[in-house]
């Protein structure tokens, strides 16, 4: 019996900025539950490291939560204190950035910094400090890091981007969280080392019921990676459901233009399919469907409303073509722009 | 028979790794080098795309660097339509080649317009402004950019896709024969990177250009080359035309990097053994043997030549005897 360990309902935190206000978030709903690994898939402006920033509430100072709830094993954490966050942090959810350079301290060695975070589930545990070492070269070897003890010696200015990410995870997996958000953690490292982390984080969440949230704007990485994905849009979730289901039958155009965007088989064979146009911006969204304006199975009701949430099979979907009401008219249907051919 | 447009002929690029001054050689220590490309022979054929694909590290855009003329062999030759790159001829030959970079953040200038950014390879023609103009209005629309909406426009103002747009606009501008890209796309979002895949498709196919794409990723290789060329540790250990590089791989470094890539159609990735090999000290002989799972005594020993197998070349053992 697996229980329910996060549920974010109705999400929208919100940026003051020069330009004005920017909702990164409008309305997240998410549950996770114990031992469930969620992909979240989008590009620039999705809402994707926001989102996870919102679960560990380390969004930046002009950021706040302008509504909606996060439940966090049983306990809503948006109205907590910092101290009372500190303790949660580490120990029940831990966050992985995208910047790697930016997670460790520069004026100090590698070893003892991460030796401090080790302490601190130590205590929590009750063990003697002596075997921390020895877990921490361990954890270090697993993320194929090579003579972990001299990188213990070292400053992270002496590092590689991709080694400092391999501390950054092994820091990670060594927290034992319940809850491990990752952002982009193998962006900036080869796809041959990835393939051996992606692996590493799968043993963890087996042997552990480990729950991971992965950031990620590849959503073939997303596919290796999660039992479940969502789809993010313009700070919006536009589909969510179980792996398999939303790469092989996904429902959400914009799910299906991300698919066909792969890169797949020979020039020969034809161009990409391609989605036109930009991703949509924050700061301006368009009216009713975000994705309207890229959109090719575009009615007129998507130009003005916002599409409900629609259960499809097991998943989830926001889009007018899957909703009772705009049924009828799909008939009237006059597909927009058409240079896309999905 | 296509002819050769350019050819690396055993060209090695060593980058000094230690201060080697009075000191050390009075002391008799040997230099350290970074063997970033070492003995690498490799031909492209005009009006071909080929891919050189690799992980960090691998030499791919030392390599890309060496055909475009920005840095210079430590032996070797790189050959140029026939003729030998020296100094005297460099500045004649680098006319005819251009680079698109990674990161258009980088690679175009922020104090710059549009306008100025795209025209400066120009610079040196005798063409008049009329001429320019019109050679920037072609370009930028060849681009799919409006001329009179970003001419005038600076790189802070667009969109990464944009930038990049431009950034092959310059490329273009001056007619070039031999247009080497180092990862065009990977800085760009997914959806924009369809875009501008499918841009240099066209545009390659509309000109007498001839390609040289660098990248990591094995599926833009696949989707946008003709030829793909795997790079390990500073050689190449497997060149062949792409689809039977993608489904008949036959080096044991190309087949462990097809499995690691995540795809769609499957659930499984599964990286080799070990770690990426250091180029101040490769190992001896064949330097992937020591995550080779089909190692063999000779493998530890002499490095294997590239010989031909079907229709592609190999660089291993495996093959060696074989085709003797």
């Amino acid at each position: 019996m697996t229980d329910q360990l996060l549920q974010v309902s109705n999400l929208v935190t919100t940026y003051k900025t020069v330009y004005g206000s920017i909702r990164a978030l409008d309305g997240i709903d998410l549950s996770i539950v114990e031992g469930e690994s969620v992909a979240l898939v989008g590009e620039s402006g999705s809402g994707k490291s926001t989102l996870g920033l919102s679960i560990v509430k380390l969004l930046p100072l002009n950021c706040q939560y302008s509504a909606g709830e996060i439940v966090l094993e049983g306990r809503s954490i948006v109205p907590l204190t910092n101290s009372e966050m500190r303790n949660i942090r580490g120990r029940v959810v831990f966050m992985i950035f995208q910047d790697p350079l930016n997670s460790l301290n520069p004026v100090k060695k590698i070893g003892p910094q991460v030796l401090e975070a080790l302490h601190v589930r130590y205590r929590r545990e009750g063990k003697s400090l002596d075997d921390a070492e020895g877990e921490l070269i361990d954890a270090l070897k697993d993320v194929r890091i090579p003579d972990p003890r001299v990188i213990l010696e070292r400053f992270p200015h002496q590092l590689s981007g991709g080694q400092i990410q391999r501390v950054i995870i092994a820091m990670g997996l060594l927290m034992k969280p319940k809850l491990l958000i990752a952002d982009e953690p193998t962006s900036a490292i080869d796809v041959t080392l990835q393939a051996q982390i992606l692996k590493l984080l799968n043993v963890l969440k087996k042997e552990h019921n480990m729950s991971l949230i992965f950031i990620t704007h590849d959503i073939s990485v997303a596919y290796t990676v999660a039992d479940k994905i969502g789809v993010m849009y313009a700070g919006k979730l536009v589909e969510v459901g179980p792996s398999d289901e939303v790469i092989m039958s996904p429902s959400h155009p914009y799910t299906k233009g991300l698919i066909s965007s792969l890169p797949s088989g020979n020039k020969k064979q034809g161009r990409l399919k391609s989605i036109q146009g930009t991703p949509a911006s924050v700061l301006n969204p368009p009216p009713g469907c975000r994705y309207h304006p890229r959109c090719p199975f575009i009615m007129e009701i998507c130009r003005t409303t916002e599409p409900a949430l629609v259960p499809i099979r097991k998943s989830t979907v926001a889009c007018w073509l899957y909703s009772n009401e705009s049924a009828k008219q799909i008939d009237d249907n006059i597909p927009g722009q058409s240079n896309v051919a999905y | 028979m296509s002819n050769i447009l350019t050819e690396a002929r055993e060209v090695s690029k060593y980058f000094p790794a230690s201060k080697h001054g009075a000191i050390e050689v009075l002391l008799r220590k040997d230099p350290l080098w970074v063997k970033a490309v070492d003995h690498v022979s490799l031909q492209i054929s005009s009006h071909e795309i080929l891919a050189l694909v690799g992980e960090s590290g691998a030499g791919k855009t030392t390599l890309g660097r060496l055909f475009s003329t920005l840095e210079i062999p430590t032996n070797g030759e790189i050959m140029f339509m026939g003729e030998k790159l020296n100094r005297k001829n460099a500045p004649k030959i680098r006319r005819k080649i251009q680079m698109v970079f990674q990161n258009p953040l980088e690679s175009l200038d922020p104090r710059l317009s549009v306008r100025d950014i795209v025209l400066e390879p120009l610079g040196h023609s005798n063409l008049n402004r009329q001429e320019k103009e019109d050679r920037l209005a072609y370009s930028l629309m060849a681009v799919g950019l409006d001329p009179l909406e970003f001419a005038s426009r600076r790189p802070r103002d667009l969109s990464g896709g944009q930038r990049q747009r431009v950034a092959i606009a310059r490329a273009i501008v001056s007619n070039p024969k031999f247009v080497v890209l180092d990862e065009p796309t990977s800085a760009l979002d997914a959806s924009i990177q369809a875009q501008v895949l499918n841009l240099l498709v066209d545009l390659f196919e509309d000109r007498d250009y001839t390609y040289l794409l660098i990248t990591h990723n094995i599926a833009v290789a696949r989707f946008i080359s003709d030829r793909i060329a795997v790079m390990y540790a500073g050689r190449i250990v497997e060149i062949g035309p792409s689809e039977d590089i993608m489904t008949d791989a036959k080096h044991p470094y190309t087949q462990a990097l097809l499995k690691s890539v995540p795809s769609l159609g499957t659930k499984e990735v599964e990286g080799p053994e070990g770690e990426t090999p250091s180029l101040l000290n490769p190992p001896p002989g064949c330097r992937f043997h020591p995550r080779c799972p089909y190692a063999m005594e000779v493998c530890k020993t002499t490095e294997p030549n590239l010989v031909p197998v079907g229709n592609t070349s190999v660089a291993c053992w495996l093959f060696g005897k074989e085709s003797r």
